[in-house]
């Protein structure tokens, strides 16, 4: 079932099946979030934004909005 | 036999020890300078290859990719696309780091897109065995045609290696290792055509990007290969996509990972450490360890340094004939580099934190901590990177905000930062701070000097979020924005790493306020010690005959002496002029001086005051900058001049005020404008001003 990354729960691993070329910042896609690569979400921040997130071996951390547009499936 | 010595570029993705590198190349050979016209650090140093051959190095900013976002990864681009920039390398040098080396390898096949000989460093190859990973080097050195060196820098190990590379480096390849232009072959081929003697990918990257390009005419291009914006986007994400691709094929060859050693430490540790908790409480722990080493801890040397330099002045007056000259050095020279010197040890404590803070890892953290709340004021999460480096120096500080990618946060964290506490106000309140608050402890351990500077920091900190939160309302800026924080593996930060940063600045910061200091002390000395009117010279007869019917000691004597002639000098006349817009902050015409001086840089105030007071009182013996403070009277009351109400006046004026021409030219570098620092200028001196004369007049 397809979600939004945002939506993952801490410490699930997904697999990332499109991303909004529009919204989603040429650095993100080069640090290698790219249809088919895995993604983990592994901390919330306090608040609840923003979240960090595994992508394909990159440690990185994006905002709510950001993460709305990658859609993923859990695997 | 000596030649010219091999021109080495060292490229990289943040974070994967291209520093370390770099230091292990050149050690302690090496010179820190900016690219002319910009404010970007250029690291340059030289390696010994052998007995005859030498490489002129040079540490190109950290990047992800050649698709630039800031001005720190323009110049990678520009350099990278001149072939007549006298730094154009002979060889590039592309660092990755073992564990992340799949989203390294994408700026590796960019550089060799622009068929510069190659080489590729895989860093930290001691943590291969505890990943899981092998490397089948042979294979990888084919696909990617490259040579490799696998080296640890942290190990020491490789580096002979990567020298005998670069010495070879004429054998490498320069074909590149694929042929991004298939995203689009019509385009390209069109393209080919009309610049045959071009390079393809440098065409390209001339296309997409803001960059200056001197062989081409950048319009001529442009005009018959024009594509919209959202067209080139798409074309950028295609290479992308087309190169990581390619890297993908090449490590299922050539990369074999064990995942069930590749357990993921660093999301355990962040697990604890960006707690909603635990994060706050470790965060702030670590803060208030820092300030009380600062305060606490660094008095030892400083009381060392303090005394040393007393013990300097009478030497120098005892020892040398007196004259004009001799006075001159006891009294302006080596007081006001006293002023300064005392501050080594603090400083360099202040940079070295920073600078530990940043190497392990751990400031990424920090960001994503804060983002949620930092907005709420419209300020970024990376603002907290100027907002804590802000208290080495507001300078640095300022230039680091260029990573913040929303331009209003970016210029609301350019305009608050000069509020944090910089290194240079630290001799202003340490020497305050000691002069009206007692020397106590509470519960037995915690300094109540020291709590009381933790609460300056606070009120600086304070201060900028508080003028953050009114510029955001006010403010009409709308800027779409996205924000990417990359989260580092942690990393004990090596020594070398920290030794050099805390060496390199701390010289910066000694030779840059020693030079203004140093002028500063040598114009303050002779307009206290000379003076136009006949009152000035005829002092000893004037004071003689005030005295007339009074019996007073020799020593009374010259202290009035020299009290009178001080008022009647040059800058008695322009401390006198002043003083009615100072005096109801609670300021005599001396500390008057000593804050208008402070408007070249803060830090001046302690030397000024230190100058103005050596050469007031005559005394031989040995006293210290704050014994003369704290001994200071009011002629008239015969009260204490330091006393709380101005001391906490000053407190608040040097906390608010801006008084720092460096910072407002940085401003007006990064915002390109005289709008902001001007603004600056005027909200925060005058802020300070009503703060300070509110403070006054309510506890005197």
């Amino acid at each position: 079932m397809e979600i939004c990354s945002s939506e993952l729960k801490i410490g699930e691993v997904a697999t990332i099946t499109s991303v909004n070329l529009d919204e989603i910042p040429l650095k993100l896609l080069e640090m290698g979030c790219l249809p088919g690569n895995s993604i983990t979400l592994i901390q919330i921040a306090p608040l609840g934004d923003p979240l960090y997130f595994n992508v394909n071996d990159s440690h990185v951390a994006i905002r709510i909005e950001t993460a709305r547009e990658i859609t993923v499936t859990k695997i | 036999m000596s030649s010219n010595p091999i021109k080495v570029a060292l490229i990289g993705n943040p974070n994967v020890g291209k520093t370390s590198v770099f230091n292990q190349l050149t050690g302690l050979n090496q010179q820190v300078g900016n690219y002319p016209g910009i404010t970007v650090e250029k690291k340059q140093g030289v390696c010994k290859l052998n007995e005859n051959t030498r490489a002129r190095i040079i540490d190109l900013p950290g990047t992800y990719s050649l698709n630039a976002s800031s001005i720190d990864e323009n110049v990678v681009i520009e350099l990278l696309l001149n072939k007549n920039d006298e730094d154009f390398p002979d060889v590039a040098v592309v660092v990755t780091e073992v564990e992340n080396l799949k989203r390294n390898l994408l700026l590796f096949t960019q550089i060799k897109d622009l068929e510069i000989p190659t080489i590729l460093v895989i860093n930290m190859a001691d943590r291969m065995a505890l990943k899981g990973i092998e490397l089948d080097i042979p294979v990888l050195e084919k696909e990617l045609k490259t040579k490799i060196a696998l080296i640890s820098s942290r190990k020491k190990t490789g580096i002979n290696q990567l020298k005998e590379l670069i010495l070879n480096y004429t054998e490498l390849s320069t074909e590149p290792c694929l042929h991004a232009s298939s995203i689009d072959p019509d385009y390209f081929n069109n393209l080919r055509r009309a610049f045959p003697n071009q390079l393809l990918y440098k065409l390209w990257l001339v296309i997409t990007q803001d960059v200056n390009f001197l062989n081409l005419e950048r319009n001529e291009i442009k005009s018959s290969f024009t594509k919209s914006h959202a067209d080139l986007k798409r074309l950028q994400q295609k290479e992308t996509i087309k190169r990581y691709q390619f890297i993908n094929d090449t490590l299922k060859i050539g990369q074999k990972i064990d995942v069930s050693k590749a357990t993921d430490i660093r999301a355990k540790i962040d697990r604890i450490l960006t707690h909603k908790i635990y994060g706050y409480v470790i965060f702030f722990g670590i803060l208030m360890l820092i300030f009380q080493f600062l305060f606490d801890w660094s008095s030892i040397p400083m009381d060392f340094i303090d005394e040393t330099f007393a013990n300097f002045s009478s030497l120098a007056k005892q020892h040398l004939p007196a004259g004009e000259f001799t006075n001159l050095i006891s009294e302006g020279l080596i007081p006001g580099i006293g002023g300064i010197v005392i501050f080594i040890p603090q400083i360099a404590f202040l940079f070295l934190f920073i600078s530990v803070l940043e190497e392990s890892g751990y400031m990424s953290r920090v960001v994503f901590l804060m983002d949620k709340i930092m907005r709420k004021f419209g300020l970024s999460g990376k603002s907290i990177v100027p907002l804590i480096s802000g208290t080495a120096c507001a300078i640095p500080a300022i230039m680091s905000a260029r990573n913040i990618e929303n331009w209003k946060e970016r210029l609301i964290t350019i305009l608050v930062t000069p509020f944090t506490t910089c290194s240079a106000r630290l001799p202003v309140y340490a020497i305050l701070i000691s002069l009206i608050i007692p020397e106590k402890r509470i519960f037995g351990f915690l300094s109540l000097q020291g709590l009381t500077l933790m609460a300056l920091y606070l009120l600086g900190f304070g201060m900028a979020v508080f003028s953050a939160f009114l510029l955001n309302k006010y403010l009409k800026l709308s800027c779409k924005s996205y924000f990417v924080v990359e989260m580092p593996s942690y990393k004990i930060p090596m020594f070398k790493n920290v030794g050099i940063n805390v060496l390199e600045k701390t010289k910066a910061f000694v030779t840059g306020a020693g030079k203004i200091i140093l002028a500063l002390s040598v114009i303050l000395w002779y307009l206290g010690s000379h003076g136009l009117s006949d009152d000035f010279n005829n002092a000893e007869a004037i004071i003689t005959q005030q005295n007339q019917n009074k019996t007073i000691t020799t020593e009374a004597f010259e202290d009035q002496v020299n009290s009178f002639k001080l008022e009647n000098s040059y800058i008695g006349y322009m401390g006198k002029a002043i003083e009615p817009a100072i005096r109801p902050l609670g300021y005599d015409w001396k500390i008057g001086i000593a804050v208008v001086s402070s408007f070249a840089a803060r830090e001046v105030f302690v030397g000024t005051l230190a100058t103005i007071y050596s050469v007031g009182s005559h005394s031989e013996e040995e006293t210290t900058i704050k014994n003369k403070m704290a001994a200071e009277v009011h002629p008239e009351t015969g009260e204490k001049i330091f006393n709380f109400a101005t001391g906490i006046s000053l407190l608040l004026f040097y906390a608010f005020a801006m008084q720092c021409i460096s910072t407002l030219a940085i401003v007006k570098k990064e915002t390109n404008s005289w709008k902001w620092p001007i603004i600056q200028l005027v909200f925060m001196s005058g802020f300070a001003y009503i703060t300070a004369l509110i403070a006054y007049q309510v506890l005197k």
